[in-house]
């Protein structure tokens, strides 16, 4: 033991996937490849009228199948809504409300039991008027959808700050438009799928996909008419996320229902159908923005209203205005800002969660909106972006500290990167010059809480760790795997604080019963709050082994470290003793015995928002500034994204591999938004609910990327790290949709920019020149 | 019931008797008969390439092939490349390269990567995506899919 060890870091470095082996040999056991012993298998009847009266169903034929084993409806349930407020019964009785409405469940033997069961059950329609447009919901006399909701009224929101009329006044041009945004959804992999199970004492295991087991429980347990304390929640590896698994969702409590009636397993999975038209979409909405400017280029005020189509029932999409908000009144130095929105039920599809979170949204008006303004004052889109960004320690209106602010760096740095102006200028000389295909270079920027969001009563994360006498560590986190990677962060984090190799750890976090509180997957929080908890965890782990080790040895703690397996000398690093023999002496020490376990519960530092929706909800910010490349066939239309080359504030790199993938991703989901997801709604019914009319990226079209992180460790973040996996699917769309600009000098306030949108407009702008002349 | 069909075909190297009713998909039988989870069920009518196998020495997707059809045949899944303890290079390169997220496209993307390469063992970048192009990823964005078939390609 006498060979120094050097002291060296894993932060920054890339790290592969602990999970990812087993995934590559197809061992891994997903929720969807489980098979319980007894196990049926349950599906939803759902309605086929957007707006109907239910006047009867009819389920004996269904129950004469053969290997039927039950059926459930309405009457068999408390009737208790689930989603954020509650106004959705699993399985809906009298009236139907969108054609997703469960209103019969079928458990069988097989799969081809139930299918027969299910095209055999009977229902008896009226139609009522359908309202699909938000607008003509709110209209006096509107059909009403729910009782208690007057004037179709869901979720509303209002921020106010400063004298909008007075900074209109003060305005040298203002803008006035409106921008509709599309639905998308999140297309997991892995369909949606879920797997009932109660034990002799009446409690309850759900094997689900969730994205949030703790306050899953709180959340299901009314509608079953449970205690939340008798719902244990496991959560086997997933096929994807991204926001779809963080509310409940009806056919989770009818699988328990199906399971209740059977008392046996009973798990429901979807068709890719299903997964399409049951499934959580991201927020549609209509914006109307009015924002002003001075001739020398200072932004004055932004007014918005914003319309959501609340759809039938309400789940997170009705809440996206919170995140909304934040970038209208924050995103940029803009003293007087107003938002207002409101949500109408229609017999539409309803919104989720999903990554990205109503920014994806607002960053498409204000990204276009900060270039259209800054062409009304004859400036190019650099300058003004850098004019009117914040520097560090400045407050926006809703009380977000920027306290490390380097939207302007990201700015100069992307403008840099790709000779931003010289091709912008080049390309806009270009547009109407004979040519088939245009090239066009555009910006957009972000703005994003990248220190978890305070919108729960606690934004935190439990860790427990414990050493086994041969320095293995396992680290029980209540933070959730859903393929983004925190299983190697954290691995990551501890392993440096522990001075033991990344293989020694075994991360445990798919137990409700084993795992301690976490809220969940979301608002990019789970790298910096879980991530400081297992961080602090690992440190009193390390201090008390650190202390053990001087005792026995005649170096004081402070003077010795962790590494490669071994207790060291801090200066020179040569081993003082081994880190497991070390936790053997500590355990077998008789009176004195201790072993190693340790528990951190991490609060983030911010605060819940107060009246006007003034907090600082987030730990940290980030800002990030993507420009991207395009060319357009004037002739079909077609947009091609050659390059995206993206700057982004990361804090610290924690995994290089993991922020990498998670960068890759995410601006894989925002060109879907911007060029060619959609999902059409007629009638409010999916009209294409398959992988063939609903298009998503596939490999031929991913652009060539360009990668600068910008790291200035936070002062909160664990290793300085900030939560960055929403931020890159914020800002690809309205960059896109600004190089279009520059590419042929039209503009697009309704995303996607698909085709046959993009060759109407250009043949649209040419009959309108040649009319002109 | 529909009449079942009993069929011989090699599966990983291993040959196997198995009785098939007609209408069932070689993904259902790897899956529900011989509990070969790895290919997945994503959509079930060719679109995503999750269920992507090899049949003599052809990537297809399982969903849309009947099981009798493989009678007298031999299937590879994503279960049957390895050779020893250690990952083939294949799902070695994928590990390596962080094309692995939530994985659920993985199996498939793995299968159609080693059909290319039985096919053409250095592919271009063009050659790289056109062959991967009926394979779906949602978590990636594709970039270190591509560079793990490089590295395959490579090693």
């Amino acid at each position: 033991m006498s060979e120094a060890i050097e002291k060296t870091t894993l932060i920054g470095k890339s790290i592969t996937k602990p999970d990812a082996p087993d995934k590559s040999n197809g061992r891994t056991r997903y929720i969807n490849d489980m098979v319980l012993p007894r196990m049926l298998i349950g599906k939803i009847k759902r309605s086929d009228r957007a707006h109907a009266k239910v006047l009867s169903i009819d389920t004996s034929k269904a129950a004469a199948v053969p290997g039927i084993q039950a059926i459930v409806t309405a009457d068999d349930t408390p009737m208790v809504g689930v989603g954020v407020t509650k106004d959705n019964p699993p399985l809906k009785k009298d009236i139907v409300l969108s054609m997703r409405d469960e209103l019969v469940a079928v458990a069988g033997e097989t799969e081809e039991a139930v299918d027969k069961a299910l095209a055999l059950i009977e229902i008896e329609y009226e139609d009522l008027p359908a309202i699909f447009d938000p607008a003509e919901a709110l209209e006096e006399g509107a059909h009403q959808m729910h009782d208690d909701k007057p004037g179709n009224l869901s979720l509303g929101y209002q921020t106010v700050h400063g004298d909008i009329k007075q900074a209109e006044k003060d305005s040298d041009h203002v803008l006035d438009e409106v921008y509709d945004v599309h639905y998308v959804t999140h297309v997991c992999m892995g369909p949606g799928c879920v797997i009932a199970d109660f034990d002799t004492h009446g409690k309850l295991t759900m094997y689900t996909q969730t994205q949030y087991p703790y306050n899953y429980k709180m959340d299901l347990a009314p509608s079953l008419g449970m205690h939340p304390g008798d719902i244990r929640v496991i959560q086997p590896p997933v096929g994807g996320a991204f926001g779809s698994k963080l509310d409940v969702y009806p056919f989770e409590p009818i699988a328990v229902f199906l399971a209740k009636k059977t008392r046996r397993p009973v798990k429901v999975i979807f068709s890719r159908e299903e997964e399409f038209s049951a499934s959580p979409t991201r927020q549609p909405a209509r914006f109307h923005i009015r924002a002003g400017v001075k001739n020398d280029g200072t932004l004055t005020f932004r007014d918005v209203d914003a319309l959501l189509n609340n759809g039938s029932h309400t789940s997170w999409g009705a809440t996206t205005p919170f995140v909304m908000m934040r970038t209208f009144t924050g995103h940029f130095r803009v003293p007087d800002v107003e938002f207002r929105s409101r949500a109408a039920y229609t017999n539409m599809p309803y919104a989720g969660s999903f990554r990205g979170y109503g920014n994806v949204q607002a960053t498409y008006v204000t990204a276009t909106v900060m270039d259209k303004l800054a062409e009304a004052v004859n400036m190019d889109p650099i300058s003004f972006r850098l004019m009117n960004a914040q520097k560090a320690g400045e407050i926006t209106p809703q009380n977000s500290k920027l306290e490390e602010c380097l939207l302007g760096e990201c700015i100069e740095t992307v403008a840099e990167k790709t000779n931003f102006l010289e091709q912008y200028n080049a390309f806009k000389a270009e547009q109407d010059s004979p040519g088939r295909y245009k090239k066009g270079i555009g910006i957009a920027t972000s703005f994003h809480n990248a220190g978890g969001a305070k919108i729960h009563k606690s934004d935190g994360c439990g860790t427990v760790i414990m050493l086994d006498d041969y320095a293995r560590a396992t680290v029980i986190t209540g933070a959730s795997e859903i393929g983004q990677g925190i299983d190697a962060v954290l691995t990551q984090i501890v392993a440096e604080e522990l001075g033991i190799p990344t293989e020694n750890i075994t991360l445990v976090n798919n137990d409700s019963a084993i795992g301690p509180w976490d809220v969940g997957v979301h608002a990019s929080r789970t790298t910096f709050i879980a991530g400081n908890s297992a961080k602090r965890a690992a440190r009193k782990a390390r201090d008390q082994i650190l202390d053990a080790a001087a005792q026995r040895s005649n170096v004081a703690a402070d003077d010795l470290d962790l590494r490669g397996g071994s207790v060291v000398q801090n200066d020179n690093g040569v081993p003082v003793m081994k880190i497991d023999s070390l936790l053997r002496k500590m355990h077998f020490a008789g009176e004195d015995a201790e072993l190693v376990i340790t528990h951190d519960y991490y609060e983030p530092p911010s605060e819940p928002e107060g009246d006007n929706h003034v907090g600082d909800i987030s730990a940290a910010y980030s800002h990030g500034a993507y420009v991207a490349e395009v060319t357009v066939d004037t002739w079909t239309g077609v947009v091609k994204l050659n390059k995206m080359t993206a700057v982004q504030d990361v804090g610290r790199v924690v995994n290089k591999l993991g922020i990498e993938g998670q960068m890759e991703g995410g601006i894989a989901f925002g060109i879907g938004y911007g060029l060619t997801e959609e999902m059409i709604i007629e009638g409010g019914e999916i009209k294409n609910p398959n992988f063939r009319d609903y298009k998503v990226m596939t490999a031929p079209e991913a652009p060539e990327l360009e990668f600068h992180f910008i790291e200035n460790d936070d002062p909160d973040g664990p290793f300085g790290a900030k939560g960055i996996a929403e931020l890159p699917t914020i800002i690809p769309a309205p960059a896109i949709a600004n190089a279009v600009y520059n590419a042929i000098g039209i503009r697009f306030n309704n995303p996607p920019l698909t085709p046959e949108k993009v060759a109407r407009a250009i043949v649209d702008k040419q009959a309108a020149k040649v009319a002109a002349e | 019931m529909s009449q079942m069909v009993n069929i011989i075909v090699t599966v990983n190297g291993e040959k196997r008797h198995v009785s098939v009713t007609p209408g069932l998909s070689v993904l259902n039988m790897l899956r529900d008969n011989l509990d070969l989870t790895g290919a997945k069920l994503v959509c079930g009518e060719g679109e995503c390439g999750a269920c992507t196998v090899i049949v003599d020495g052809v990537s297809v997707n399982s969903c849309l092939m009947y099981a009798v059809e493989l009678d007298g045949r031999e299937v590879t899944t994503v279960e049957g490349l390895q050779s020893s303890e250690k990952l083939d290079p294949v799902q070695q390169a994928f590990v390596d390269k962080g094309a692995i997220q939530c994985g659920y496209c993985t199996p498939g993307m793995v299968m159609q990567t080693t059909h290319l390469l039985s096919k053409n063992g250095k592919p271009n970048d063009e050659e790289i995506r056109r062959g991967l192009e009926g394979n779906v990823c949602r978590c990636t964005g594709y970039t270190k899919i591509i560079e793990a078939v490089n590295q395959a390609a490579e090693g």
